[in-house]
């Protein structure tokens, strides 16, 4: 695994918003190719902000990058318009399930099929296989996407970001507010994808049990500080880890579940 | 052209590729035989203008989602420029200066569609008002624009198209009918390109669509060009198939709400909208005129009349919001369909 590439490397990464708040202070990571790599930290830990700052969607929320290095496949990131990191395979998905409601869930999709440039043969492709991996988006093709459930609101989120072709997908919390066997459904396509064919996944979770399952690296944001970073594996042993975020050492099941949470979409 | 798998045609335009023929044909057929010059002057014509520049404003406003509150600006600069372009260029045909104009309206729609790079919502609409403010301000100040005419005030060429007159109501209204139909078709025609779910991702989220690649910036001036071409042709048939001599301050303040106010009765995002609710601004402030004048008798005061309705259509226009928020269009489709489910 240590021979592949690095794709995305942040080091040092310091984020300002409107001029005043000091949303991260020194963040690392490095996500290389072929991998999962959970992010992971509590409320405002400052996850959106690095995977904003990683689209370069910064600029348009009115927030900077005033410290630190970006770098995505051998790109500044910083100096890379959006629709570009795009079409170099870097796709996001946002927290909280963004459709275009007023558009069918097809639309929807086909959206981030030109968003990428694919031409007309390539999207009817794509179609095709998103529809394969989310069976149920293809029996809601024709419906607004502002009418489906939350589940498959967040299914054509990342089918939309899937018919871009990324080589490197970026998700924030698509668990967030999900009953868990839709999670689970949405985990195990990610999962085969990165299996399969190789697909990168950098993935923002609070669900820290979850996120540490799938995972092969996670980082641990606290306060816009990356604390912690190793493989999922050591991580889900270091007690630390497992007292503050996998709900204690003894009895992980007694304490509250972090996936019982919390906080409607926003 | 359909190559790309869509998802079903929208309800927008072709309810009925046989409603639309039937409308057709009662436009261009039946009503110009038998249509009085009250309704071609008094109805028709300044309902198509203001149908044009509703659809002009639902490109942007309605598809796009951004507030502007510029569109009188937009009608006057085509309106203006239709009237240069006839006055300095004799020898060029009605349609050349009407597409020209609307290129020139365009040109003045991406400038003043720069801040929405930066802006958005109420903050946009206040930009927007700056460009009302000045162009009003141009057309009083720059004589050169009218010709020196006192005022302002400038007065509309004869409508001739390839050496045939339109100069009366009936082929003022034909000249309107065809330009609004001409114009439709291509606005249809954006709507359900790739620019046209582009235009909609970034009215639904923003963010969104930069994330799946759109380039927002190019889509929002592209936005802003596309609907002040079309408003600033419906300003130019505002002057010169309607009113025949104009003042700047026919395309003032109130003008921009009331295309607005078209927009938002008939439906945002919807082509049928603007026809809707420009249906609805034209036609019922004449009928709450003859309901008033029959109720109330001749002798009443103009001025509270004029009051009355004026208190009423906003009233009215309350009252249709609040039964249904998208509009005319919705309300009918909502119709429609029941009538479609009774008769199953
Ligand atoms: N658009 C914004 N403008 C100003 N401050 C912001 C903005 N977005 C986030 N912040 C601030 O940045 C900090 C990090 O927020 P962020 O949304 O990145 O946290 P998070 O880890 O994603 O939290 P959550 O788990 O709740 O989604 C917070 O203190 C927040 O208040
Ligand atoms: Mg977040």
């Amino acid at each position: 695994m240590s021979a592949a590439p690095t794709l995305l490397q942040v080091e040092a990464l310091e984020v300002v918003y409107g001029g005043a708040v000091h949303a991260l202070h020194g963040v690392d990571l490095a996500v290389r190719a072929g991998e999962i790599v959970a992010l992971v930290g509590a409320n405002g830990a400052g996850k959106t902000t690095l995977l904003r700052a990683v689209s370069n969607l910064l600029p348009a929320l009115r927030g900077q990058v005033t410290a630190g290095r970006l770098a995505y496949d051998g790109r500044d990131v910083t100096r890379t318009r959006t629709d570009a990191l795009v079409r170099a395979g870097l796709v996001g998905v946002l927290e909280g399930r963004h459709c275009f409601r007023g558009l069918s869930v097809q639309e929807n999709l086909v959206a981030g099929g030109l968003g990428r440039g694919s031409g007309r043969s390539d999207v009817r492709a794509d179609l095709e296989r998103v529809y394969g991996l989310f069976p149920r988006l293809a029996a809601k093709r024709e419906v607004a996407a502002g009418l489906l459930s939350g589940g498959e609101q967040q299914m054509a989120a990342i089918g939309r970001a899937l018919m871009g072709r990324p080589r490197l997908l970026v998700l924030d919390e698509p668990s967030m507010g999900l009953a868990p066997r839709v999670v689970e459904e949405i985990y195990r396509v990610l999962a085969g994808l990165n299996r399969a064919e190789g697909l990168t996944l950098l993935v923002a979770e609070q669900n820290v049990r979850l996120a540490l399952r799938h995972a092969h690296h996670a980082v641990v944001l606290e306060n816009g500080r990356s604390a912690l970073a190793g493989s999922a594996a050591s991580l889900r042993a270091r007690d630390d880890v497992r007292s503050l975020y996998l709900g204690g050492a003894e009895c992980p099941e007694a304490a509250a579940p972090p996936e019982a949470r919390r906080r409607a979409p926003a | 052209m359909d190559a790309l798998p869509r998802a079903a045609p929208r309800p927008h335009l072709p309810a009925g590729a046989l409603g639309l023929g039937a409308l057709l044909v009662l436009a261009y057929g039946i009503v110009p035989l038998t249509g009085t010059s009250y309704l071609f002057e008094a109805l028709l014509t300044p309902f198509l203008a203001l149908a044009l520049a509703g659809l002009g404003l639902n490109l942007l406003t309605g598809y796009a989602g951004l507030l502007s509150l510029g569109s009188a600006a937009f009608m006057a600069v085509g309106a203006y420029a239709a009237f240069n372009l006839s006055l300095r260029l004799p020898g060029l045909p009605l349609p050349a200066s009407l597409l020209l104009a609307g290129f020139v309206a365009a040109l003045a729609g991406l400038a003043a569609g720069l801040p929405a790079l930066r802006l958005r919502g109420f903050y946009l609409a206040v930009s927007t008002l700056a460009v009302q403010f000045f162009v009003a301000w141009a057309l009083n100040r720059i004589g050169w624009i009218s010709d020196d005419s006192p005022s302002g005030v400038i007065t509309a060429p004869r409508l001739v198209v390839a050496g045939l007159s339109f100069d009366d109501p009936r082929g003022r209204y034909l000249v309107s009918l065809t330009v609004v139909t001409l114009l439709t078709l291509v606005a249809w025609r954006l709507v359900s390109s790739p620019t046209g779910r582009n235009l909609v991702a970034i009215r639904d989220n923003e963010t969104a669509a930069r994330l799946v690649g759109v380039k927002v910036a190019r889509t929002k001036l592209l936005a802003f060009a596309a609907s002040s071409f079309v408003i600033g042709i419906a300003g130019a048939l505002w002057a010169f198939a309607y009113l025949r001599t104009v003042e700047p301050a026919g395309f003032n303040l109130d003008r921009s709400f009331q295309i607005l106010f078209i927009v938002i009765i008939g439906g945002l995002g919807t082509l049928r909208g603007a026809f809707l609710g420009a249906g609805f601004i034209v036609v019922l402030p004449l009928l709450l005129a003859r309901l008033g004048a029959a109720l109330l008798g001749d002798g009443f005061d103009s001025g509270t009349l004029e009051m009355v309705q004026r208190i009423v259509l906003g009233a009215l226009i309350v009252a249709l919001l609040i039964r249904e928020p998208a509009g005319l269009a919705a309300l009918l489709d909502r119709a429609g369909r029941r009538l479609g489910r009774r008769a199953a």
